[in-house]
């Protein structure tokens, strides 16, 4: 089997050992108290539809989406919605959330949930349950999913691409159900296909999870052909730009998507979620989550319903144990940290991560030393260090003729400048000031 | 705190960096040390005080103290181990304070220098005390060093001599008892299966058995201390790389032609092992600060600093040719940044049928 990785750019960053990627998925306790934020991806809020006082059920719509960026949002637990307050989400963002609070019974948890048929639904029907389930993008870009694999994608999408690289450190929920849950996500897969009608379909896999490979592939039996590569464990294979550019050898141009090439990823937790809304038509209230880091007791990936704050979640893996450095949401390339423990896990959110000192390797920051080192990380062929000086002395046009919007805030020259230079600050500064 | 990401990074700090490239020095500098004794050791423990007293009086002045960052020790370290022991200690004093207040902060400190800093103190050595560099003429009892050996047979020899080996046979220049025996060894042992021999000589060249810089005689320990930066990364392997290749070629067919050996008869063993090449190759031309940013702009800046080192060796008025020609690709550093910044992604281009250029767009829409 081939082995992929895109050419320019990329690093291996420090692949600290913990034992989450081989233990199985736990479920967590349901959280006393839920906190759901109406704004699930990178669009607006939601529309509120419920008010304080009432009663929601498990899985009741409680925020209707409004726009293509947006997706509904479901109550994860029966209760009593207490109050709607704004929250602050891990990238800065206020959002407006119900408060639930747990009361009543449960209508999914612990029963065996029943087949729904879909091979005989139309494609519009499918688009419909996807939406109405409200899924996203799970894996980090949060876009909803029915806006991604709708008509006008499916009239460009040729090559469909199965996005298992998973390549953030510590990161491995995706990993996790690919190993438990192959036969869940092929039939996503089928789902999806069936949608876009591409004329190829790869499946990408991170080379590091040989037995995610194995188990795939064994379910791989409907005579339909797809390719499996396994991609490398460079980061950030798992962008779409860094995917497509391994697996096809396409680029996507400067100014465009995915689908200009003629190409859709899909990642696999988000398969499983599609899988979930069109097969057992439960709505998106719940995920997978790696909890890891050396500051956590017991490491390992938790079903956790949405908006379950972070601290019960860190509680459930044995509490804190080291001094904390840091705690991260998200990847430790691309997440936030945050130091609030109410923070609630939302449809995105891969990961929660305990890091120690030698973990994190802060330092003070220096002069930059122009040691090159952030161009050679950068994926997207940038020179940060300029790029960054640009935005300082107030030149954000001129960062911009360089390519400031090429960045895709992976991360990577953030990690490796020596003088621990906040780059990705400057060049998001540089964005949002033009 | 920012929250913002990354939220961990690599081991790699600047001050690290520094520290591990003047570690990494140690052992070629403990051999010079061991070989000339007491006098080597004074030439880089006053370079190195030269060096750490400017920066701690910038520091001062600044009120920000930079000593911690280990980029003066590591100045001075390598300004003291480019001398001759034999040097006068205001030699190196003024060589490390130029190279620190002159080249390094006038320019405003790590990384605002676009000049290398050491390079620089040397080379200012080099045209001011110039026969103290070479080790000729003073105070009578001084060796040379074997460029300078091999310069002075070369203005009395006529007609082909040998090569710079055989030169150094013809003046009675020693050759050590390691040397042959090794030497003989490798003859008899391992190059008879591929029918080849080694002159006496390389050996001494390769371990450090010969006079020069207290510093870069023994190839053999700074190969040792720079494996170590390589695999680390601490220094990038693409301009040692490149240096070697185009020293290597051009010296392979135009290094015979002052011994009157014709093309393509140059010594590059010789050339290479001896005058602090490889201590250039590792140590001067890789420094972070004003060596090149991108890979192809650092494959043509190494490639441009050995084909310089060639032609100051050969046909230069001073010696230090590697010092010297890193100097001069400084200055062109900005314009190789610049002229082969890598392509960004996303923007490749293909010439339309009709004329004008647009991106391409992969495998199109469905008919
Ligand atoms: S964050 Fe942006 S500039 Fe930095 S490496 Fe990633 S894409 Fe390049
Ligand atoms: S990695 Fe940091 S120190 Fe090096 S060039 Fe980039 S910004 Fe400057």
């Amino acid at each position: 089997m081939r082995t992929v990785t895109f050419p320019v750019g990329g690093l291996y960053p420090v692949r600290h050992k913990h034992a989450a990627h081989r233990s199985a998925i736990r479920n967590a306790i349901l959280p006393a108290v839920s906190i759901v934020p109406l704004r699930q991806s990178h669009g607006p809020d939601a529309e509120l539809c419920v008010a304080p006082g009432d009663k929601v059920g498990e899985g009741t719509r409680i925020g209707r989406a409004i726009g293509d960026l947006c997706a509904h949002v479901h109550s994860p637990i029966p209760g009593l919605v207490r109050e709607i307050r704004p929250v602050t989400l891990p990238d800065g963002v206020i959002s407006t959330a119900a408060v639930i609070d747990l009361a009543g019974s449960f209508d999914r948890l612990g029963k065996v949930l029943a087949r729904h048929e879909w091979k005989t639904l139309r494609p519009g029907t499918l688009l419909r349950l996807i939406e109405d389930a409200g899924v996203v993008g799970m894996s980090g870009v949060s876009q909803p999913t029915h806006t991604a694999i709708d008509a006008r994608a499916a009239a460009s999408c040729r090559w469909l691409i199965v996005n298992g690289a998973e390549s953030e450190p510590y990161v491995c929920a995706d990993h996790r159900l690919m190993v438990e849950h192959p036969a869940e996500i092929f039939e996503g897969l089928q789902i999806v296909e069936r949608l876009l009608a591409p004329d190829r379909v790869t499946v990408g896999i991170g080379a590091d999870k040989r037995d995610a490979m194995r188990r795939m592939r064994a379910h791989d039996a409907d005579g339909r052909r797809r390719d499996y590569v396994r991609l490398s464990v460079k980061y950030p294979q798992g962008d779409e730009r860094q995917l497509i550019r391994a697996v096809t050898g396409l680029e996507v141009p400067s100014d465009g998507h995915a689908i200009d090439v003629g190409c859709v990823t899909v990642s696999a937790a988000t398969l499983y979620a599609i899988w979930e809304a069109v097969v057992t038509r439960k709505p998106l209230y719940e995920r997978v989550v790696t909890v890891a880091g050396n500051g956590v007791a017991r490491p390992g990936n938790i079903k956790v319903r949405i908006g379950t704050p972070i601290g019960g979640l860190l509680a459930e893996c044995g509490g804190v144990t080291d001094p904390v450095a840091r705690i991260v949401i998200g990847g430790p390339l691309r997440g936030y940290a945050t130091t609030d423990l109410t923070t609630p896990v939302l449809k995105y959110t891969t990961a929660v991560l305990v890091l120690t000192a030698t973990e994190v390797n802060a330092a003070p920051t220096a002069g930059c030393i122009r040691c090159g080192r952030c161009a050679e990380a950068c994926p997207m062929g940038l020179d940060p260090a300029r790029l960054y000086k640009l935005v300082a002395h107030g030149r954000s046009g001129d960062a911009v003729d360089h390519g400031l919007y090429d960045c895709t805030e992976c991360g990577g020259c953030g990690y490796v400048c020596p003088s621990r230079i906040p780059l990705v600050d400057g060049l998001r500064d540089g964005k949002a000031n033009r | 705190m920012s929250t913002n990401p990354p939220q961990f990074h690599d081991r790699a700090t600047t001050g690290r960096m520094m520290w591990a490239v003047a570690l990494s020095l140690l052992p070629a500098a403990g051999w010079g040390v061991y070989r000339y004794g007491t006098p080597a050791l004074s030439v880089i423990v006053v370079a190195v005080g030269a060096a750490v007293i400017s920066e701690g009086v910038i520091g001062l002045i600044r009120r920000r103290p930079t000593l911690r960052d280990g980029s003066a020790v590591l100045a001075g370290l390598l300004i003291g181990m480019a001398m001759p022991p034999w040097v006068g200690l205001h030699v190196p004093v003024t060589a490390a304070i130029f190279a620190m207040l002159v080249v390094k902060w006038s320019f405003g400190g790590l990384g605002g220098n676009w000049m290398n800093a050491a390079a620089g103190g040397l080379v200012f050595a080099f045209y001011s005390w110039n026969r103290q560099m070479t080790g000729t003429g003073v105070d009578g009892e001084s060796s040379a060093t074997v460029l300078t050996t091999v310069r002075g047979a070369l203005e009395t020899a006529s007609g082909p001599v040998g090569g710079p080996v055989g030169l150094l046979r013809a003046v009675g220049y020693p050759v050590s008892s390691v040397d042959v025996s090794v030497t003989d060894w490798m003859n008899a042992r391992v190059l008879t299966v591929v029918g080849a021999n080694l002159p006496g000589g390389y050996v001494d060249l390769f371990l450090g058995y010969v006079d020069g810089a207290i510093g870069d005689g023994s190839v053999a320990l700074i190969l040792i201390g720079t494996i170590a930066l390589v695999a680390t990364r601490v220094i990038r392997w693409e301009i040692p790389a490149a240096y070697f290749a185009s020293y290597a070629i051009v010296t392979r067919i135009f290094g015979g032609l002052v011994f009157d050996d014709g093309y393509m008869a140059g010594d590059v063993l010789f050339h290479t092992l001896s005058g602090g090449v490889v201590f250039a190759m590792f140590y001067l031309a890789p420094d972070l600060s004003s060596a090149p940013t991108n890979r192809s702009a650092m494959l043509v800046y190494g490639a441009g600093v050995g084909v310089l080192t060639f032609l100051f060796r050969f046909y230069g008025a001073y010696p230090g040719s590697g010092a010297f020609a890193v100097l001069v690709m400084n200055t062109l550093v900005p314009l190789l940044n610049r002229g082969f910044r890598p392509r960004r992604f996303g923007t490749r281009r293909r010439r339309d049928p009709g004329g004008g250029v647009r991106a391409i767009a992969g495998a199109g829409r469905k008919p």
